[in-house]
């Protein structure tokens, strides 16, 4: 069969001119998909290139290592540990369910579902490309199952850590403190926070030095630039910044000392110091009792803090430097160098001491009831008698005893890079009336002339006021002997501008109190002539004794229940001759200082000035069995730091 | 139909046939075919496998089939437009008994050797009844409704099966590529005026029926189109796939980032970089330099095809080539919108470069057809 002829041409014709239209609109179609990639890869291109970039490459912070912390021999108090961890970045988990790998990995390595919680909680709130932690301190075991599984588990990384580690425990809790991961509340508390602290559970000082010192001791972060791929895995490493571990931190403090005071505070609720009386180095200063920093670093569980908050003796707070207590009887070389320096009295008078003295229709005791009869300094100090110290007040007047108490260190801040250093309280008339509202009455005088009443003091403080006395300047504690091998400025003080006769009238005093047969803590003097010490006890109330409890008998402090029991004080600096320390105890509600605070600064002395166990000869004869027992005790609870600890420093 | 429709001075006989090729355009496409090759190699890190190599071997098959296809006269083939039609639609029927399901569409017919997928297959097929059809029509019946309402249900009964696989980039292609037909055979005007704006209508329709119990595409339809329209607002979820796409393509620049060293494709940001989005491998890789490049050669395919259609005096050669030629672009057309961002991502693989066995191999039977035509065109 023929076409017709013209049906063909006439359709060719057709088909022709279609065809052109439609080739038209393609030519101009394929002109628009040239233009369009003439605008992405030539108009745009930078901006597609900044963005290809951005997706390539991810910028990893390197947390640089914590400072180290030594003790003033160069041994380790505080150090990082290899810590093996697993962390999970959302991102990188892809396709599959967040949920499903957390499961998936709970069949290798047992999983702790408190930290699995939290972090999904971090999960939910940190960028996809954070790491989050979610388990930490895995054994080696655990981090090479994870590693060698890992292709079955998208976005978990088993990782090497450092983790802040504190050998000696609670030995040094209270001054150096602990690290713990940053919290959302220490984030709102600085401005602008170092991109660091945006990791999860990045360890921060908390409290003590590490909090105080948190600038030394973190360092600056390092940066690596890696090229991912987009399932988030690092193909290789572009560059890399070095950060700057944090600066090593020397502390004026001697690890077998502190650990010796805290074994000897041990089952009390009390707190010592041991200050160096020419330079201030704090050589020892515990507050018992204490708490595992460990415990903290790992994240303390609700219990154990529950149980730290509940106990009575109040492990947590520093009692040597923020507790403050009425110094008692300690307070007497400060309202005798008052009454001295103004002259109101000469070492030599004598006050009648009847046991009590009337002020103002109040009648004011004297510790004993018997009265001391005619008392000079020297005897008042040496058996502490009150009235001769009532006397004083009432000559000298409260403002002059302030004005010596501020000047042997009472009453005034010291500075120490601690969270909290109490200010304690020496009362002024001034005082009073703008905090009290009320006129400052003789009796006020009365009580603070021996260290009751308003008088506040911790711990700390009495320790310095004794330094001062003893060296006769105005010396002012230090805790931080070097960083990052810098010796820090020793404060040895001004001359105190107070009599060197009189000063020594209240040293001899206080000699007596610890060698006179008479002084009140001469059972607890030392033997060894070239350590002889000088002291002063301090027996100081919580409350009065009640008129009603007076009449029913109850004089005797063991028979009021443990919290309304006096505290016990003792101040002591050795040797006599050429004062080297400065100790300052309180045993809180222990009674009297003469029986319960004076034996321990006595032990605490001796073992600074041996530097080490002293020999049982030091002690009264009739001590040694008792010390004895005492000392084989302590060992067995406190192995003697190997030396093998000893770090370059 | 044979020669004796027409007046002929001289006919090719056997392996003379060979010089009767349309070289230039066999030189085109195994250029075109080359490019895809090198992407595939770069794509995988500079590795035969697991892409360039087999993607080789089918070109090599591919190349066989046309060139067996070119030798059997064009009327055979117009002969057997029918038939190939009815089979291919009875694949599309057993797909969806038997068919293998892959990305959440069932595409695939498992044949052992090879997967067919026969969407594939019907794009052709389809061309081929459409030409045989308005070869067969006289030119005054054309436009009469009755005659323009048979090509349409031609159109859409394989439309109908492969949305419901669902396949909305294919369906969209056998839509179109029909219509240019019907368009170059003559209908008239006003009827795609008319289905234009039906078409308006229908697209508003689609997206009235969102949430509603007779919706009519899939979520995951819907999603490809908001997040073509948007793509920022879920650059990690849905619209990852595009603005990954335009970030490789403009951080080609000028003259792309060389050889193997296009990082979001190395780096898996790329979706599908070896199959739908290959395209932007090559952009970023060759920057605009090469991007363009390809679009010349494929608009040199589309040229030879249309002069090679309109120097054919033969009703059906001259549609058929068109018909495959308006395929082939809407192929590449489709595709290259879609990874610049100007069309939504529908799954149009770019042609004969992405990696894929039974649409390269079906593309080079499809070009076969057009050899033969030219071959067999009455001199």
């Amino acid at each position: 069969m023929k076409r017709p002829t013209r049906d063909t041409a006439e359709s060719h014709k057709l088909i022709t001119r279609r065809s052109l239209v439609v080739g038209g609109s393609m030519a101009a179609f394929m002109g628009l998909l040239g233009l369009r990639m003439r605008y992405l890869q030539v108009e745009q291109a930078d901006q597609f290139r900044l963005l290809a970039d951005e997706n390539r490459i991810n910028i990893q912070l390197i947390p640089p290592s914590r400072g180290r912390i030594f003790d003033r021999e160069g041994r380790v108090v505080a150090e990082n540990v290899p810590s093996y961890r697993i962390t999970l970045i959302r991102e990188q988990v892809g396709d599959m369910e967040l949920d499903e790998v957390i499961e998936r990995l709970g069949q290798i390595v047992t999983l702790d579902p408190n930290e699995v919680e939290e972090a999904r909680a971090d999960l939910r709130k940190v960028r996809g490309d954070t790491p989050v932690t979610l388990a930490d301190r895995v054994s080696w075991e655990d981090i090479s199952r994870v590693a060698v599984n890992t292709p079955a588990l998208p976005g978990v990384t088993p990782e090497v850590g450092l983790s802040r580690h504190y050998p000696l425990g609670p030995d040094y809790a209270h001054l150096i403190g602990y690290v713990g991961p940053v919290s959302d509340r220490d984030l709102e508390e600085i401005d602008a926070p170092d991109a660091l602290l945006l990791i999860p559970r990045f360890q921060i000082g908390k409290i003590g030095l590490e909090s105080q010192r948190e600038d030394t001791l973190r360092g600056k972060a390092g940066s690596k630039r890696v090229e991912v791929n987009a399932a988030g895995r690092v193909m290789r490493e572009l560059d890399r910044v070095e950060g700057e571990a944090g600066a090593d931190i020397q502390v004026t403090l001697d690890n077998a000392l502190q650990s010796y005071t805290a074994a000897r505070l041990e089952g009390e609720s009390a707190a010592a110091v041991v200050m160096d009386c020419e330079t201030g180095d704090l050589l020892a200063c515990a507050s018992a009792p204490s708490f595992d920093p460990n415990l903290f670093v790992r994240g303390i569980s609700v219990a154990n803090y529950r149980a730290l908050l509940d106990d009575k003796y109040r492990p947590l707070p520093n009692k040597a430097m923020q507790g403050v207590y009425p110094p008692g009887s300690t307070f007497k070389m400060v309202t005798a160098l008052a009454a001295l320096e103004a002259g109101v009295v000469d070492p030599n008078e004598t006050v009648y001491c009847p046991g009590h003295l009337r002020v103002s229709n109040r009648r004011f005791h004297c510790w004993k009831r018997a009265g001391h009869g005619n008392v000079d300094l020297h005897r008042s100090l040496r058996e502490s008698c009150d009235v001769y110290y009532y006397e004083m007040a009432v000559r000298t007047g409260i403002d002059k005893i302030a004005e010596m108490a501020n000047k042997l260190g009472l009453g005034i801040e010291h500075e120490l890079p601690l969270t909290s250093v109490s200010a304690g309280l020496i009362p002024t008339k001034l005082w009073k009336e703008t905090s009290k509202n009320d006129d400052w009455r003789v009796g006020d005088s009365v009580n603070a002339s021996i260290g009751q009443g308003f008088v506040l003091a911790s711990p700390l403080q009495l320790a310095v006021m004794t330094a001062r006395l003893a060296t006769g300047r105005s010396v002012s504690p230090r805790l931080v002997k070097s960083v990052d091998g810098v010796e820090q400025p020793v404060n040895r003080g001004e001359p105190l501008d107070i009599n060197e006769n009189l000063l020594r009238e209240i040293r001899d005093a206080m000699n007596a109190v610890s060698n006179n047969r008479r002084g009140t803590a001469y059972r607890s003097r030392i033997i060894e002539d070239a350590f002889r010490m000088a002291g002063k006890t301090g027996t100081s109330q919580v409350r009065n004794i009640t008129a009603a409890e007076r009449a029913r008998g109850v004089f005797r402090n063991e028979d009021l229940p443990w919290e309304r029991r006096d505290h016990a004080l003792y101040v002591n600096f050795a040797p006599i001759e050429a004062p080297k320390i400065a100790v300052s105890v309180i045993v809180e509600h222990g009674g009297g200082g003469s029986k319960a605070a004076a034996p321990i600064a006595r032990d605490i002395t001796l073992q600074a000035l041996y530097g080490g166990e002293p020999p049982l000869e030091a002690y009264p004869a009739a001590d040694r069995d008792r010390i004895r027992e005492q000392q084989e005790r302590l060992r067995r609870a406190r192995p003697v730091a190997d030396d093998g600890s000893r770090d370059r420093a | 139909m044979s020669y004796l429709e027409y007046s002929v001075k001289y006919t090719p006989s056997g392996l003379q046939k060979i010089f009767y090729l349309n070289w230039p355009l066999i030189i085109l496409l195994t250029a075109v075919a080359s490019i895809g090759f090198l992407m595939l190699y770069s794509v995988s890190g500079g590795s035969f496998s697991p892409w360039a190599e087999p993607q080789m071997k089918r070109y090599v098959l591919g190349l066989t089939a046309m060139f067996i296809v070119a030798m059997i006269p064009i009327w055979f083939w117009r002969n057997m437009s029918v038939l190939a039609y009815i089979v291919s639609i009875l694949l599309l029927v057993a797909v969806e008994l038997v068919g293998v399901e892959g990305k959440g569409a069932q595409r695939w017919i498992d044949l052992g050797f090879m997967r067919l997928q026969p969407s594939e297959l019907m794009k052709v097929t389809l061309v081929m009844l459409l030409a045989a059809y308005y070869d067969w029509l006289p030119l005054q019946k054309t436009s009469r409704p009755l005659w323009v309402i048979l090509p349409v249900i031609v159109i859409l009964i394989p439309v109908a099966l492969v949305l419901k696989q669902p396949d909305l980039g294919t369906s969209i292609l056998l839509i179109a590529g029909g219509g240019l037909i019907m368009f170059m055979a003559g209908v008239h005007w006003a009827y795609f005026a008319a289905v234009i704006a039906g078409g308006v209508g229908l697209i508003t329709a689609v997206f009235q029926s969102r949430g509603t119990d007779w919706q009519l595409l899939a979520d995951y339809q819907f999603r490809r189109i908001d997040t073509f329209l948007d793509p920022a607002t879920d650059p990690l979820g849905a619209g990852y796939h595009i603005t990954q796409s335009k970030i490789a393509l403009g951080s080609g620049g000028w003259t792309g980032r060389g050889f193997m060293q296009g990082t979001q494709s190395r780096l898996n940001f790329l979706p599908e970089k070896h199959t739908d989005f290959i395209f932007t491998t090559l952009a970023e890789e060759f920057g605009f330099v090469g991007a363009f490049s390809l679009l010349i050669l494929y608009a040199l395919i589309i040229i030879f095809c249309v002069v090679s259609a309109l120097t054919n005096r033969d009703r059906f050669s001259s549609l058929l080539i068109l018909g495959i030629a308006a395929t082939f672009f809407l192929f590449f057309a489709v595709n290259m919108s879609m990874v610049m961002g100007l069309a939504p991502v529908v799954g149009v693989p770019l042609p004969l470069v992405s990696y894929g066995g039974s649409a390269m191999l079906i593309l080079m039977i499809g070009f076969g057809l057009v050899q033969s035509a030219h071959v067999h065109r009455p001199r």
